[in-house]
């Protein structure tokens, strides 16, 4: 889940744009003829706007307790029906949605800005590049959800410590990224007029480097989003997420485990809910591969 | 082939060095006073006093630091609050549990991945090769735990073939264990087992393009020896590199999904541990986790070297 890999592409024929068009253009046409970025575009666009609208959408409050109600199976009054304490499911697993995505949105807005920072440096400025990396190597030897337990554990459960600890575990993984691609681009001759030329180091990074090593970058956020909701859930059903009641996937899913003989369907809401999510992520992530970063592509 | 072990073990200590100063440093991320978390909000303040005593918080910092790497050269890892014992004596006695689970995992990660990623290339734009990616793809996809809770209502609860939970020592009833730990290990294994198609089937594909192959095939080898003698074997170097990957991923997915089928590893260990304000046990579990993980990745670089010469003379 949390290590980068060369993943195999998917069997979609991707086509040739015609030539003498605008680069971003012609990825954006060749995106929207790719069929599974388009479905995953389409299952994590119903998540994204479940968490948008959570407010217009829902008539109860996802904590309201109603006792009179509780272990209401979906159907009737209820539309997903309700939980141990007569708590709306549907309230509670579209405001989960809406912090699903808030927390997956800021790791990757985390990521975004630490992540190529600190692979910038460390691919440009030789100088700084092994102490970067060897911290990076020492922070990425931790296996993934375990460093973010560690430091959710001792930080104490809340929405923003889950961001900072999944921050940490996984910013050294996009650095290593934005570094590979850096170290490519710093040796190439446009890179070498532009120094010739008498550019800046930031002028250079800015306007020469940094665009070109986008691609990979945003091939990586993508999965990276789909690892923070997988890992926020996680945390979460272990009880280190957002504290109840704040409903979050993985605190109801955790809640519901008492009473899977009977309510089932209090787990498998959520469950399939966070399954979809990370499933359209998924392909989505597949999808701007295929385009954006051919290189990992297998020619068909 | 000493060279690159003892090449691989010098690369490995700056790492190992930096990962102990990491967990280290974890228990100064705890807000305020870790002493009174760990005391709890009915301590009094000598209480609180002799949590700090003992665990060395009272000390001026870099005394700690030289304390801690002093004890971690004599395999001191601290003590547990929960338990009252040492950190790597408690863990070392659940190490067993984990590394059973895991193997199991990692045999059943083996099995599918593989036999997927193969048939999935060798079948290419197929609809085997479809069926093959849909199912890895909701392999990568969907949530252990969620696997585990489903696998339990279903199989446990439903139909009752198999226990809801605990665990049966190997050694007491080897059938038994069998029963406790499968339900764990396809939930652990499935992650593991759908990345290891994609991979499997991206390097045979790769492979299966080579001249070498095409020759094998012109000079009239049967298909099968070609794909198995020819292509597997290629293939499976890279594959080997994935492999770390994979059981780092299993020790860490361990942890959730022995929470959930209650068997008494490591994980359990450490969720108790993190639920329970134990500290010192956080941090040294951690560490000897992910210690034994360098190490693992060191065997998996050595194996590389054993199975691709070129690696060897570089």
């Amino acid at each position: 889940m949390s290590e980068v890999l060369p993943l195999a592409a998917a069997p979609e024929a991707v086509e040739r744009a015609p030539k003498r068009r605008h680069p971003a253009l012609a990825a954006l046409r060749r995106l929207f003829r790719h069929r599974l970025f388009l479905t995953g575009l389409f299952l994590f666009g119903i998540i994204a706007f479940l968490a948008a609208a959570a407010p217009w959408i829902t008539t109860a409050d996802p904590n309201r307790l109603s006792m009179r109600n509780k272990f209401l199976p979906p159907g009737g009054d209820y539309i997903l029906g309700t939980d141990n304490f007569g708590r709306s499911l549907w309230s509670r697993v579209v405001w989960g949605a809406q912090l699903s995505v808030i927390i997956g949105i800021s790791v990757v807005a985390l990521n975004a800005v630490f992540g190529t920072l600190i692979g910038a440096l460390a691919g440009y400025f030789r100088r700084v590049d092994n102490v970067l990396m060897r911290i990076n190597d020492a922070l990425m030897a931790f296996p993934a959800i375990l460093l973010a337990i560690g430091v959710t554990a001792m930080l104490g459960p809340s929405t923003m410590n889950v961001i900072l600890a999944l921050g940490i575990v996984y910013v050294p993984r996009t650095a290593r990224i934005v570094r590979a691609s850096v170290i490519v681009l710093r040796e190439m001759e446009y890179v070498q007029a532009a120094v010739a030329a008498g550019a800046g180091h930031w002028r250079i990074l800015r306007h020469h480097i940094l665009p070109n090593a986008m691609a990979p970058m945003i091939v990586q956020l993508s999965f990276l989003f789909a690892y923070a909701v997988l890992s926020e859930a996680t945390l979460s059903f272990l009880g280190l997420g957002a504290v109840p009641p704040t409903p979050t996937w993985g605190n109801i899913m955790a809640e519901g485990r008492d009473f899977m003989r009977d309510a089932p369907w209090i787990i498998a809401i959520p469950g399939v809910a966070l399954m979809l999510t990370v499933l359209g992520l998924n392909m989505l992530g597949d999808g701007l591969r295929d385009v954006l970063d051919p290189r990992l592509r297998i020619q068909q | 082939m000493m060279g690159v072990a003892l090449r691989r073990l010098a690369s490995a200590l700056p790492v190992l060095l930096l990962v102990s100063l990491i967990t280290f440093g974890m228990m100064r991320l705890i807000p305020g006073d870790p002493a009174a978390a760990i005391a709890g909000l009915s301590a009094t303040p000598q209480q609180v006093a002799q949590i700090r005593a003992d665990l060395g918080l009272d000390q001026p910092f870099l005394q700690q630091l030289v304390h801690w790497y002093g004890g971690l050269l004599q395999g001191d890892l601290g003590r547990s609050i929960l338990m009252g014992r040492g950190v790597f004596a408690v863990t070392m006695e659940r190490l067993p549990v984990t590394l059973g689970l895991s193997a199991y995992a990692l045999v059943l990660t083996l099995l599918i991945g593989l036999l997927c990623g193969i048939a999935a290339a060798l079948k290419q734009n197929t609809i085997i090769d479809q069926l093959a990616m849909v199912f890895a793809m909701i392999g990568i996809s969907v949530p252990s735990f969620f696997l585990g809770l489903v696998m339990i209502i279903v199989f446990a609860v439903h139909l009752g073939w198999l226990p809801t939970g605990g665990y049966v020592p190997f050694a007491q009833d080897p059938w038994g264990w069998f029963r406790s730990v499968t339900m764990p290990a396809i939930s652990l294994a499935l992650l593991q087992a759908g990345l290891l198609a994609r991979i499997t089937r991206s390097t045979m594909l790769e492979v299966m393009r080579q001249d070498y192959i095409r020759t094998a095939r012109a000079k009239g080898l049967p298909y099968h020896q070609v794909v198995f003698r020819h292509a597997l074997a290629n293939a499976l170097i890279p594959i080997t590199t994935v492999v770390g990957i994979i059981i780092s991923l299993l020790l860490s997915g361990a942890v959730v999904t022995e929470a959930l089928f209650s068997i008494p590893g490591i994980g359990q260990l450490l969720t108790q541990a993190v639920l329970n304000r134990d500290y010192p046990m956080v941090q040294g579990g951690l560490l000897l986790v992910t210690g034994f993980l360098v190490l693992v990745n060191i065997g998996i670089d050595l194996l590389y070297a054993v199975l691709d010469p070129r690696v060897r003379y570089e």
